[in-house]
C-alpha cells in the first residue's frame, strides 16, 4: 500500500517539485498551503508523514506542530519540519516541540527522499 | 567681533557671513525686516523660540548667537566631560582651557561629536540586524526561491525519463523563480545600500512614507488649500515603489486632509504659537480630539516652529506606525521603543491625556515636554474588543513654557540605551561598556 504524505507548504514551485519526487518514489502526496486550517487537513487526510514548513500564512508551523503533539491522534505522527531560517533557535524550537526531523532550505531532493524513508522505515 | 552680551550684533555678523539678506532672514523666521534690524542693532532683546529659529536659519547653535563661540565651545567641552564620568576632567577650568588652547578644545569638541555619531551608527546597524523584519522576510524569500530552483533543477538533471508536460512545467517554474530571485536580490541590495546613518532607508512602506514626508518637512501645502487636489495626484507617479506604500501614503494624506480642514493652517499656526502649543486649549477651541491636535501641531510648516517638534504614533501592540523625529529624541527604526515613554502610559490608560517632562538618556541630554493620548482606532464595533491607537507629541523645552513637573528619565530602546540601572530593561545594551 502506498504511503501517504501531507505536504504543508505555501511556495507553489516547491510544492510541485517535492510532490513530483515523492510521487515518483511511490508516495501518495496531498498538499495544503494554509496554516490556519492545517490541523483540519491532517485530520481529514490521516497521512503517514507530515512535511511542515515553519513560515506559513496565518499560522506558524511551530504552532501547528505543538497542536499535533497535544492531540492523542497525532502525537506520534512523524513530522519533517522545513524552514528557510536555519538558525539555532529554530532548530531548538523544532526539537522542543517534538519535530521528528528538521531540514533547512535549500535542501537536496535526495536528502528529502532519504529522510522520508527513514521516518516511515521503508 | 562684537563684545560679549551683544546677541544682535552676533546675529548680524553671522547673517553677513552666510550671505543672507536681512529681509530674507526676517521672512524665514516670520518677522518683519524692520524688527530684525532693531534686533541686529541690539535695540530689541531676543531669546527663546525666535532665537532658535534664527539660529536654525543661519545653521548655527543658538548658544553661539546668545553667548558667543567661546561659550558654545565651553558648553561642548563640559558635555564631553559629563559623558565620561570616570575621567576626572577639571570641568571647573573648562573656560580657561578653551581660552588658552582653542585649537585643542576644538579638537576635543569634534572628537566628542564624532564619538556620538559613531555610537548612533553602531546602534542603528545593531538595531537593524537584530530587529529588522523586512530584512528577515527578504532573506526568507530568497532562500525559498533558491530552494524551488534547486529542487526543480535537480529533477530535470537527475530524472532519466520525464514526461514532456512535466518537463515544460519545470522549465517554466525555473524561469519564473529565476526572475523572482533576480527581483528579490535587487530589492535586497537596494535595501542594504540605503544608509542607516542618514536614516534614509526606504525599504518598508512606512519608511517610504516617512522619507517622502521628510523631504517635504512633514508638511503638505497642497492639502491646506480650500479645494485641495486628490491624495493620489499629490503622491505623483513615481514617488513610491510599492502599492502598499502608496496605499499607506493615501491613508495618511486622507487623515491629514481631515485635520487640515478642522484646523485651518493660518488660524491654527497663530493660535498654537499663542498658547505655547498647549493641545488641551487647542482641542477645546477647535472642537476636535486631542490626537488630531497633536498630529496637526507636528505637521505645521517649519516657519511655524514645527520643524523642531516630534511625533510618534503606535498601534495597540505598541508598534510604532508613524515617526517624525526631532533632534535629541532618537526613535528606534525597528523593534520596540522604551517602555517608559508616555506613549505607552497612554496606551495603558486609554482616553486619559498624559503630559510629562522627560529627559533622554543620551549623550547630549535634552528635555522635552510631551503630550500623549490613546483613542479608539477607527469606529469601535459592538461585538469586538476596542482597539486603541496612541499618539505622542514631543516639544523641546526651549520652545515652550515648561510647567512644574518632575523630570522622567527615558531612553530610545533597551538595546541602545546607556542607562545602567533600569527597572524596565528587557535586554542588555550594546552601549553599556561604551563603544
Amino acid at each position: 500500500m502506498r504511503k501517504r504524505v501531507l505536504l504543508i507548504e505555501d511556495e507553489p514551485n516547491i510544492i510541485q517539485a517535492i510532490s513530483f519526487i515523492l510521487s515518483r518514489d511511490g508516495w501518495t502526496v496531498d498538499t495544503h498551503a494554509d496554516g490556519q486550517s492545517a490541523m483540519a487537513e491532517v485530520a481529514r487526510r490521516t497521512p503517514d508523514v507530515v512535511i511542515l514548513d515553519v513560515m506559513l500564512p496565518n499560522r506558524s508551523g511551530f504552532d501547528i506542530l505543538q497542536d499535533l503533539r497535544a492531540d492523542p491522534a497525532t502525537e506520534k505522527l512523524p513530522v519533517l519540519m522545513l524552514t528557510a531560517r536555519g538558525q539555532k533557535r529554530d532548530r531548538e524550537l523544532a526539537e522542543r516541540y517534538g519535530a521528528s526531523r528538521f531540514m533547512t532550505k535549500p535542501f537536496s531532493n535526495a536528502e528529502v527522499l532519504e529522510t522520508m524513508r527513514q521516518l516511515t522505515g521503508t | 567681533m562684537p563684545p560679549r552680551g551683544l546677541t544682535g550684533s552676533r546675529i548680524r555678523d553671522r547673517r553677513l557671513l552666510a550671505g543672507v539678506k536681512q529681509s530674507a532672514l526676517a521672512r524665514t523666521v516670520g518677522i518683519s525686516a524692520a524688527y530684525l534690524n532693531l534686533i541686529e542693532h541690539n535695540r530689541r532683546r531676543i531669546g527663546g523660540k525666535l532665537l532658535g529659529d534664527i539660529a536654525e536659519a543661519l545653521h548655527v547653535e543658538p548658544a553661539i548667537l546668545a553667548d558667543g563661540a567661546e561659550a558654545e565651545l565651553v558648553t561642548r567641552i563640559n558635555e564631553a566631560a559629563a559623558s565620561q564620568p570616570g575621567t576626572a576632567a577639571e570641568t571647573d577650568r573648562a573656560e580657561e582651557f578653551a581660552g588658552r588652547f582653542p585649537g585643542w578644545a576644538g579638537l576635543l569638541r569634534r572628537q566628542a561629536r564624532r564619538i556620538g555619531d559613531l555610537e548612533r551608527t553602531v546602534a542603528s546597524l545593531s538595531d537593524r540586524m537584530a530587529h529588522d523584519p523586512h530584512l528577515a522576510a527578504s532573506l526568507h524569500d530568497l532562500l525559498s526561491t533558491v530552494t524551488a530552483i534547486n529542487a526543480t533543477a535537480s529533477i530535470l538533471v537527475d530524472t532519466d525519463e520525464i514526461e514532456a508536460e512535466w518537463r515544460d512545467r519545470f522549465h517554466r517554474n525555473i524561469h519564473e523563480d529565476s526572475q523572482r530571485l533576480a527581483d528579490s536580490s535587487r530589492a535586497l541590495v537596494a535595501y542594504l545600500d540605503s544608509s542607516p546613518e542618514a536614516d534614509s532607508g526606504t525599504g518598508s512602506p512606512q519608511e517610504e512614507l516617512e522619507a517622502w514626508l521628510k523631504a517635504r518637512d512633514f508638511h503638505v501645502p497642497e492639502l491646506e488649500r480650500a479645494l485641495p487636489a486628490s491624495e493620489a495626484s499629490i503622491l505623483g507617479s513615481d514617488a513610491f515603489v510599492s502599492a502598499s506604500s502608496r496605499d499607506l501614503a493615501q491613508r495618511f494624506l486622507a487623515r491629514y486632509r481631515a485635520d487640515a480642514k478642522a484646523m485651518p493652517l493660518a488660524d491654527f499656526s497663530e493660535d498654537a504659537a499663542r498658547v505655547q502649543y498647549d493641545p488641551g486649549v487647542l482641542a477645546a477651541d477647535y472642537g476636535v480630539d486631542l490626537a488630531a491636535v497633536l498630529r496637526r501641531i507636528a505637521m505645521l510648516p517649519t516657519q511655524a516652529g514645527a520643524g523642531h517638534i516630534g511625533l510618534v504614533v503606535c498601534d495597540g501592540s505598541g508598534t510604532l506606525t508613524f515617526r517624525k523625529q526631532v533632534d535629541g529624541f532618537p526613535l528606534p527604526r525597528f523593534g520596540a521603543a522604551c517602555p517608559l515613554w508616555p506613549l505607552y502610559q497612554a496606551l495603558s490608560r486609554p482616553l486619559q491625556p498624559i503630559r510629562a517632562l522627560v529627559e533622554l538618556a543620551e549623550r547630549d541630554v535634552m528635555r522635552f515636554l510631551v503630550y500623549a493620548i490613546a483613542l479608539p482606532a477607527g469606529v469601535p464595533g459592538f461585538d469586538a474588543p476596542p482597539v486603541y491607537e496612541a499618539t505622542m507629541l514631543m516639544l523641546p523645552v526651549d520652545r515652550v513654557a515648561v510647567p512644574d513637573l518632575p523630570v522622567q528619565r527615558i531612553g530610545t530602546s533597551c538595546r541602545i540605551c546607556p542607562q545602567a540601572e533600569c527597572r524596565t530593561r528587557r535586554e542588555p545594551s550594546i552601549l553599556a561598556g561604551g563603544v
